[in-house]
């Protein structure tokens, strides 16, 4: 296999990102941790967008790899880190290929108004179930990582450590498929359905298949939330939810698999230094953010790096 | 030579308007027919129903002795039938070397099911930038689609359905919107390129000189029937075809020799 430029810059990362790991100051390792993942979720988003869609209900997977990876714990006992996130990819991988079959048919607003039906549908399911612990949710706990334990004072960086390694995995995976000719297809749906038919491809069949890839990483993404936080609730597929990853996937734009990591990170410092320094306000600073970014850059915050290599 | 597409009995209406009634052609293989009529004749509706877009009301199409009147224009273009467009369909975001790669890509990912037509696409960019050369593109190889003049773009849009192999490839009006001095430029390559493929070709063109040129077989549509068919000479000085085609009164071309 040959490796490009950026395929090398995503294994350097995450080989830094790794061996930093245990240096980084614990605040750092949490704002990276929720980055990576929200980042894996978005990584699934600039997929879609790439084909000219945007869901609005991305929350369904996000929370269907959360509460896969929560009740393998729960209910089977098997708190494997890697199992978890095995699950996650099962569950949104089924769900998403029944779904997708009629969402490939649907574009724009009708497209974005019934992937976030799906999502409140599963939020409204969740809410009822009081076995899965209704609008509170339930813990998860990791407890071993491929059958091997972690000790309770290293699962933080354990945790750390899983997530670099699937959003690098994830972002070099999405970076070689984009290249591919499948991965052509998705620029090419944008701009022109009738002439890929007209080129033979089945634009419903690239579509639910890009559907369901993204999906998958949205389901990694939750998993790795679920045991990064320790806890998973309904709000994970709440239509606010859905409503970050569109805002963070705008916030990044669709120029490389590094926007959406890098977006989620700029996210994350936004909220959290927001939050700390004007706790009643930290959404106007979001907003503010926002309004910027499409006025200035609305090719997204990756944007800045294309046009410094065209100017 | 063998019969590569034949349509029998062809019906197609909208309502009250009949836009094909009785269409019988069967087109030899290698031939390049000229499809005339003013507009509303019937000519692309003929072209739609070829390519699966609109499905006859009766009749039948065959493809290589294949019915291929019930397929969809996806399943038709991976059997061999290709098109242009009278509007330049391209990927306007894209370079032009990707739009063409877009059409490699779906080739080489079909495999065996493209038969032995994707044989040639063992490098891909190598095969696109030949196909680049040979269309005149080459110049502009990086450059956004949407952003190419007028005649590049019916060029691109051309090498676009050749890009996929085809056995047949249908042009609708290929040289409108084509500067007067380009249009035999233009032609001469596409020509050149579907001679080079052993492609059959249908065109459809409002340009007598381009169809006097270029065809060996002229069918003239008027009111959804075909009123005259056979070698352009013949056709274009039939009577009926000057009247309601080219809508001259004027003596035949030939007519100036023999007085």
């Amino acid at each position: 296999m040959k490796l490009d430029r950026t395929s090398f810059a995503i294994l350097a990362m995450g080989a830094i990102l790794l061996i930093a790991g245990p240096a980084l100051p614990s605040w750092m390792v949490s704002m990276l941790n929720v980055s990576l993942c929200y980042g894996t979720v978005v990584l699934g988003m600039m997929l879609l967008m790439r084909n000219g869609i945007v869901s609005f209900g991305h929350g369904l997977y996000f929370c269907l790899g959360a509460y896969a990876a929560g009740l393998l714990d729960q209910m089977l006992k098997m708190p494997d880190m890697l199992l978890m996130v095995g699950a996650a990819v099962v569950v949104t991988g089924v769900v998403s290929a029944i779904l997708g079959l009629l969402l490939a048919k649907y574009r724009d607003i009708f497209f974005a108004m019934l992937s976030l039906a799906f999502s409140m549908i599963l939020y409204g399911l969740l809410v009822k179930t009081a076995s899965l612990g209704s609008t509170d949710g339930f813990n998860v706990a990791a407890k071993t990582v491929a059958g091997f334990a972690v000790a309770p004072e290293s699962q933080r960086l354990m945790v750390y450590s899983l997530a670099v390694v699937f959003a690098t995995v994830s972002a070099f995976f999405l970076h070689s498929y984009l290249a591919s000719h499948q991965g052509r297809l998705a620029g090419a749906i944008k701009d022109n359905e009738l002439r890929v038919e007209y080129m033979g491809a089945s634009v419903m069949r690239a579509v639910h298949r890009n559907y369901v890839i993204s999906a998958v990483l949205a389901g990694i993404g939750g998993a790795l939330m679920a045991v990064n936080i320790g806890h998973i609730d309904p709000e994970m597929t709440y239509w606010p939810q859905s409503g970050e990853f569109v805002f963070v996937a705008i916030l990044s734009g669709t120029g490389s698999v590094f926007a959406p990591l890098g977006g989620a990170l700029v996210f994350e410092a936004i909220r959290s230094f927001a939050y700390e320094y004007s706790p009643n306000t930290w959404q106007m600073v979001l907003g503010i953010t926002m309004l910027l970014v499409m006025i200035f850059l609305p090719g997204g915050l990756w944007s800045l790096f294309t046009r410094k290599r065209e100017g | 030579m063998a019969v590569i597409l034949d349509a029998r009995g062809l019906e197609k209406s909208f309502g009250a308007v009949t836009a094909a009634s009785n269409i019988n052609v069967a087109v030899e293989q290698d031939a390049v027919v000229g499809l005339i009529g003013s507009n509303g004749a019937g000519k692309t509706t003929f072209l739609n129903m070829v390519t699966g877009y609109l499905k006859p009301s009766a009749g039948t199409i065959h493809f290589e002795g294949r019915d291929i009147t019930p397929l969809a224009p996806r399943e038709i273009t991976r059997l061999g039938i290709c098109r242009s467009f009278q509007i330049p369909q391209l990927f306007n975001t894209m370079t032009v070397l990707d739009n063409l790669l877009v059409g490699v890509g779906i080739v080489a990912a079909a495999g065996s099911k493209w038969g032995a037509r994707n044989s040639a696409y063992d490098d891909p960019v190598k095969a696109v930038d030949t196909m680049l050369d040979q269309f005149g593109l080459g110049s502009y190889r990086n450059r956004q689609a949407g952003l190419l003049p007028e005649g590049t773009r019916k060029l691109l849009d051309i090498a676009m359905a050749m890009v996929v192999r085809p056995r047949i490839l249908l042009l609708d009006e290929p040289t409108s919107g084509v500067s007067a001095d380009e249009k035999f430029v233009l032609m001469d390559m596409v020509m050149a390129a579907v001679k080079e493929h052993k492609v059959t070709v249908l065109f459809v063109e409002h340009d007598m000189d381009v169809v006097a040129r270029y065809t060996d077989r002229v069918l003239a549509f008027y009111e959804g029937r075909i009123i005259a068919d056979g070698a352009p000479a013949t056709v274009l000085d039939d009577v009926e075809v000057r009247r309601f085609v080219i809508g001259s009164h004027a003596a035949p071309a030939g007519a100036a020799s023999h007085a």
